[in-house]
């Protein structure tokens, strides 16, 4: 299997959606003729022209309310934003149109949309280029949320995304996209909803989604190295639909549950999933379900503090500790 | 305040008005007179209690809608705000469904899920029914995307208010479709008042507010929507001009409702004078304007007039039965009609969890 990039995952993903499905276009601020700001559409178009890779003005609310419109009519926009952070200026048209028309509609319409981009701190852009609004945007019902950690995921999952025929809110991460993996050629699907166990355990669940897996897996090594503890990692790869089944089969099997991400704590994702877990499982429990995110303040911009608001494999060990 | 000038021979003898038949300005009597009754029956019903939320009454405006949609070439698509119901019954919604809407029951056109400001029927090119103020003009903008993509030979009309032209995303979506040749024509109705701000005290403007298009090299036009002709002649004009050379045109209609922004707005008195309202309605009237044109035509008869007008009225009281005689929706259909996977019981709507209520 070819080992590529986080990036050129994503870019496969678009060339055989773009290949396969006419109603299918990119649009967004440098996609086309720049190569894409991360260069994620880099060689579309080139390829493919200027109708279905399209290059916007820096006007969020109006090429995401654009892209609504358009899916509402039958097309396959993919919208990349920049930054997630950029959402925030065309959140009416995500939350309002995208989410809440079919409803209103009484099922009438459909929008089969993919907004996508990078939504991660850790890169010294400061607090308002640093948003994870994944917590906010899977509070919607009517929107999907999906945040890949790994080049198959991000390229499987974008394909699933685009043929999906909801919004899928697909959320990228910029310290992920030079990350190599095996990757299949041609087109695959994983579908969204299901959770993927990237590290077999036996005493602890570290439940994790996007970068923060990636930081799990490296914690959940030293531990097994210096502390003899076996965590099982589970990459829940889509927040909404969310696969609880794969959730609590493993804390009924480890009894202890991290949960870890890089959102903050306040309603955030895990705050969700340890509400879910104690609802469900509060009898296969022998500890408190703790979490190690993202510290509660705005992103930081000095470098050396900012890697320490992130999680780091240190925090989750030390949490982790506590629960034995 | 708009001028009171007859319809100018001119536009009466314009192409498209001369092909409008007698039969067709008698229909497009029929449909204001029908948004008119329809919408006193919803006021009676609202004022007893019967609907939710927020009542925007269109009476006052009913030229509007009924002359865009009497120029729709089966391709064109339209959207509007919240200020819906005309739009609805104009594209051929009917009255039952509608009402059944407002009183929040499972006959409504969104099953009671969408209310008053949130009408649809894709079918019949009728995109909402929007709530949030400019919300939806980015989304005609879409709708005009999509013709184009599709080369589809059809334009957006996509309506707005004059509140709304002072949103962000307005100037974004005017300098979207001028930039893309984006076949829409932006239809503000000017009714003179966002919810109690005049006009004057909400817009920094010279002469008008389309002139602001120019800003956009986008061509724009006035028209007073008491003269129907007027309307018809400059609609099709725009709307003929976004469809063959796909430039956008952005029109400002001076019109005026009658009643507050919504039936909850109880200062709609204070901020104009009851003299203002009774000398539109006595002299800008579209309802009254038209008739007075058909009359003078001889198209119309006023034993016609009363027949229609009649017919209106048994139609609005009818579907208030309908509406009332219906029943709510039941309790499982709160999650229904969110994720169209979900409703199609698809793979993807059968795998993981969607929903997160214990209730469930």
């Amino acid at each position: 299997m070819p080992l590529i990039t986080y990036r050129k995952a994503l870019n496969e993903a678009f060339s055989e959606e773009l290949t396969r499905d006419d109603s299918v276009f990119l649009m967004g601020e440098e996609v086309a003729e720049y190569n894409g700001a991360y260069k994620v559409t880099e060689g579309l178009w080139e390829r493919f022209g200027s109708k279905r890779v399209i290059d916007t003005p820096i006007s969020e609310a109006a090429f995401l309310g654009l892209g609504v419109g358009a899916a509402m009519m039958g097309l396959r926009p993919v919208v990349e934003l920049m930054f997630w952070s950029f959402a925030y200026v065309g959140f009416d048209q995500i939350i309002n149109n995208a989410g809440c028309v079919r409803y209103m509609s009484g099922g009438l319409i459909n929008v089969p949309m993919v907004i996508r981009g990078p939504a991660n701190g850790g890169t010294s852009v400061g607090a308002t280029h640093s948003h994870t609004p994944e917590n906010l945007i899977a509070n919607t019902p009517g929107l999907k949320v999906v945040c890949p950690a790994t080049p198959y995921d991000a390229k499987g999952l974008m394909i699933a995304s685009i043929r999906d025929n909801d919004t899928v809110c697909f959320m990228e991460n910029t310290l992920l996209y030079g990350n190599t993996g095996e990757v299949p050629e041609g087109s695959y699907t994983i579908p969204l909803g299901v959770a993927d166990i990237k590290r077999l355990g036996t005493d602890i669940s570290f439940i994790a989604y996007g970068r923060a897996v990636l930081t799990a897996l490296e914690a959940a090594e030293i531990l097994q190295a210096e502390h003899g503890i076996s965590a099982e990692v589970i990459d829940l790869r889509s927040i909404r639909p969310l696969d609880e089944e794969t959730l609590l089969t493993s804390v009924a099997k480890t009894h202890r549950v991290l949960l870890i991400d890089e959102n903050k704590p306040f309603c955030g994702v895990s705050a969700q999933i340890a509400a879910m877990i104690a609802e469900k499982a509060f009898d296969e429990l022998d500890a408190p379900i703790l979490r190690v995110t993202a510290l509660d303040a705005p992103a930081i911009y000095s470098m050396p503090l900012e890697k320490l608001q992130l999680p780091t494999p240190e925090r989750i060990i030390s949490k982790a500790l506590t629960l034995f | 305040m708009i001028t009171t000038t007859p319809d100018s021979k001119e536009v009466a003898q314009a192409p498209i008005n001369l092909a409008f038949t007698s039969e067709q300005k008698i229909a497009a009597l029929r449909e204001m007179l029908r948004i008119r009754r329809f919408e006193q029956q919803a006021l009676k019903f609202y004022n007893q209690g019967k609907m939710g939320g927020f009542l925007h009454l269109y009476i006052g405006q009913e030229s509007v809608a009924v002359a865009a949609a009497s120029l729709m070439n089966g391709h064109d698509e339209m959207i509007t705000a919240y200020r819906d119901h005309g739009h609805a019954l104009a594209v051929g919604m009917s009255m039952e469904e509608c009402m059944a809407e407002l009183f929040g029951k499972a006959t409504g056109c969104s099953k009671g899920k969408g209310g008053s400001m949130h009408f649809f029927a894709p079918d019949k090119h009728y995109w909402g029914g929007h709530g949030i103020v400019a919300g939806q003009v980015p989304l005609g903008l879409g709708l005009a995307f999509a013709l184009k993509y599709k080369q589809i030979p059809g334009c957006a009309l996509c309506f707005l208010g004059d509140g709304a032209v002072n949103q962000g995303v307005v100037a974004e979506s005017l300098n979207l479709a001028s930039l893309w040749d984006l076949p829409i024509v932006f239809i503000i109705e000017n009714n003179g008042y966002s919810m109690g701000t005049s006009l004057e005290r909400s817009s920094a403007i010279d002469n008008c507010l389309a002139e602001r298009a120019a800003g956009f090299n986008m061509k724009w036009s006035v028209v007073n929507g008491s003269h129907f002709y007027e309307l018809r002649a400059t609609l099709h004009t725009s709307m003929e001009e976004a469809r063959t050379t796909l430039r956008p045109v952005l029109l400002e209609i001076k019109t005026y409702r009658y009643y507050g922004h919504s039936i909850a707005d109880a200062n709609h008195k204070k901020y104009r004078t009851a003299e203002e309202i009774e000398q539109y309605k006595e002299n800008h009237d579209p309802i009254s304007c038209w008739q007075h044109q058909l009359l003078e035509e001889k198209i119309l008869t006023e034993s016609m007039l009363e027949s229609i007008d009649g017919a209106a009225k048994e139609e609005a009281a009818a579907s208030v039965i309908f509406a009332e005689a219906s029943p709510w929706p039941e309790p499982e259909s709160i999650f229904t009609d969110i994720y169209y996977e979900v409703d199609q019981a698809s793979e993807a709507g059968r795998t993981g969890v969607h929903f997160f209520s214990d209730s469930r």
